[in-house]
């Protein structure tokens, strides 16, 4: 399944937020969105998802999503979003809930997931004896039970310190190499996004613009080993956004 | 003059002085029971000693002897009976209600825009004001006491409902929303636990407010109940019985604010 977004603009009131956004996301690619704070990156991927309306627009899907999809588009959250309340076993059973399975097809997708990402000991935690690495491993764990045609991912591993961040990276690659998943990964870390990203979108401060689309030939599986290469796509896409970032860092925050 | 640095003040070692100390609660669980019982051992010594008239205050003895009576001639049990039934039918029918309309304005526009402000302005109302007016419309028996108590615990459950979903974490709708969830599982699943913190503590509110109720209800047209006994007692000036009433009133506070206690235990644990 592909995902296109053509020509999405969206104003909050009187702030113009996103300006002319177009671009694609193809099967099993991940499209790495990066721009400075406040440039509208959370709200592009809430557009796509469907969480909210462009104001001008639209947001497309071509082709059927694969077999047994639940939710063809999932989210990643920053905060992560599990329910306090229920177990790591139940957040994942939550989304699961509402659909037509058996109770114990239910319990066998759980199990999957959680072996998936290598969190079967965990089943039976509460998310306040997680640590946030861990925490964001269920709620990809949870995104990966409903079988998504394309993750949406708001700054997943922002919230996380830069050790664990480091871990989860390899763990996202990795499970892109056995899944070949497709995403669009909304950063503001640069590193992540030459990590990760087959494509990158680079948005210009408020009112959001496409700047540059950078594509990144590099195979995934190679882009651990090819760090000279990518510090050097990083330095690139930095000169990009260097004055944006500054002139961002200025604005007034109350504009919006 | 940093280039010499401390030399020459060897000898001169102490150790930082501690500041952090106090504001900080120790716990100290046995301490409780020590107070209640040298406050009444006081109470007695001083009933004995004649520095306690006894028409004032009577002896706890005399109390614990008046309260026996009550369990002897049976009367307590009819009493109690009364009371509780009162109380529990009232509050929990006046709970659900608050809930389910304390829900309703919170999740629907229309309602919060026409009855967040009726409920602010009756909220205030001391419902017992309203006793008589119910005894119009229930008459004087069961029907106007448990209107009295289910009013009062319907407009403090409704008030911190409504607040509690508002404190729901908007992120976690969200999330339930992006997985596609039905409306009835997120706000089963997601708003209704997210708001349960705010409303057990506006169960203490509401169970408080609801003794009040009871027994000032009771003080008005009642055969039997609590209030109803400590008002007979007063108008005979038995004041130990008045007083037995009272302590009765106290361990009925005691033992629902523990079992909301054991309801927070049980149903909040998730907060650690």
């Amino acid at each position: 399944m592909e995902l296109i977004v053509e020509g999405v603009s969206h104003r909050y009131g009187p702030t113009e937020v996103l300006d002319d956004i177009s671009f694609t996301i193809g099967d099993g690619e991940i499209v790495a969105i990066i721009g400075p704070s406040g440039c509208g990156k959370s709200t592009l991927l809430r557009l796509v998802g469907g969480l909210e309306r462009p104001g001008e627009g639209a947001v497309l899907m071509r082709g059927a999503p694969p077999d047994r999809s639940l939710n063809p588009l999932t989210y990643v959250f920053q905060d992560f979003a599990l329910l306090p309340w229920r177990t790591v076993e139940g957040n994942v059973s939550l989304v699961l809930e509402d659909h037509a399975m058996t109770a114990a097809e239910r319990r066998e997708v759980i199990d999957d997931v959680l072996a998936r990402t290598r969190l079967a000991e965990f089943k039976q935690a509460l998310p306040r004896q997680l640590s946030g690495g861990m925490k964001q491993r269920v709620a990809i764990a949870r995104a990966l039970a409903v079988r998504p045609a394309v993750m949406l991912m708001d700054e997943p591993l922002s919230a996380l310190d830069s050790q664990t961040r480091e871990l989860l990276l390899d763990d996202l690659l990795e499970l892109w190499l056995r899944e070949r998943f497709s995403a669009c990964y909304v950063t503001h870390n640069l590193a992540e996004a030459v990590r990760l990203g087959h494509r990158i979108v680079v948005l210009s401060r408020r009112p959001g613009r496409i700047r540059e689309l950078v594509r990144i030939d590099i195979p995934l599986a190679e882009r651990s080993t090819a760090v000279a290469e990518l510090a050097r796509l990083q330095q690139e896409l930095w000169q990009l956004l260097r004055d944006e970032a500054l002139a961002a860092d200025r604005e007034l925050a109350d504009a919006g | 003059m940093p280039a010499e640095g401390p030399a020459g003040d060897d000898d001169d070692i102490r150790p930082v002085p501690f500041r952090g100390g106090g504001f900080r609660h120790v716990p100290l669980g046995y301490l409780s029971p020590l107070v209640f019982v040298g406050l009444i051992a006081l109470w007695e010594l001083g009933s004995r000693t004649g520095w306690i008239s006894s028409i004032a205050l009577p002896a706890p003895s005399a109390v614990f002897a008046a309260f026996l009576d009550l369990v002897e001639t049976g009367m307590l049990w009819q009493h109690l009976r009364a009371s509780l039934l009162r109380l529990v039918v009232g509050w929990t029918l006046g709970t659900i209600l608050g809930i389910g309309v304390g829900l309703a304005i919170a999740l629907f526009s229309v309602l919060r825009a026409g009855l967040a402000p009726v409920v602010a302005a009756l909220f205030p109302v001391p419902k017992i004001a309203l006793l008589p007016l119910f005894i119009v419309w229930f008459g004087i028996g069961e029907g106007s006491k448990v209107a009295t108590i289910l009013f009062g615990a319907f407009f403090p459950t409704v008030i911190a409902t409504y607040s509690g979903v508002d404190n729901v974490d908007r992120g976690l709708i969200r999330m339930g929303q992006s997985f596609g969830l039905a409306w009835a599982s997120i706000v089963r699943k997601i708003v209704l636990p997210g708001a349960m913190p705010a409303i057990l503590a506006g169960f203490r509110i509401s169970v408080s407010i609801s003794i009040v109720l009871l027994v000032a209800a009771e003080m008005i047209g009642a055969r039997f109940g609590i209030g109803a006994y400590i008002l007979t007692a007063g108008a005979l000036f038995a004041v130990e019985q008045l007083i037995a009433g009272v302590a009765m009133l106290s361990v009925i506070g005691l033992t629902i604010s523990r079992l909301i206690g054991r309801a927070e235990k049980r149903f909040l644990d998730w907060r650690g």
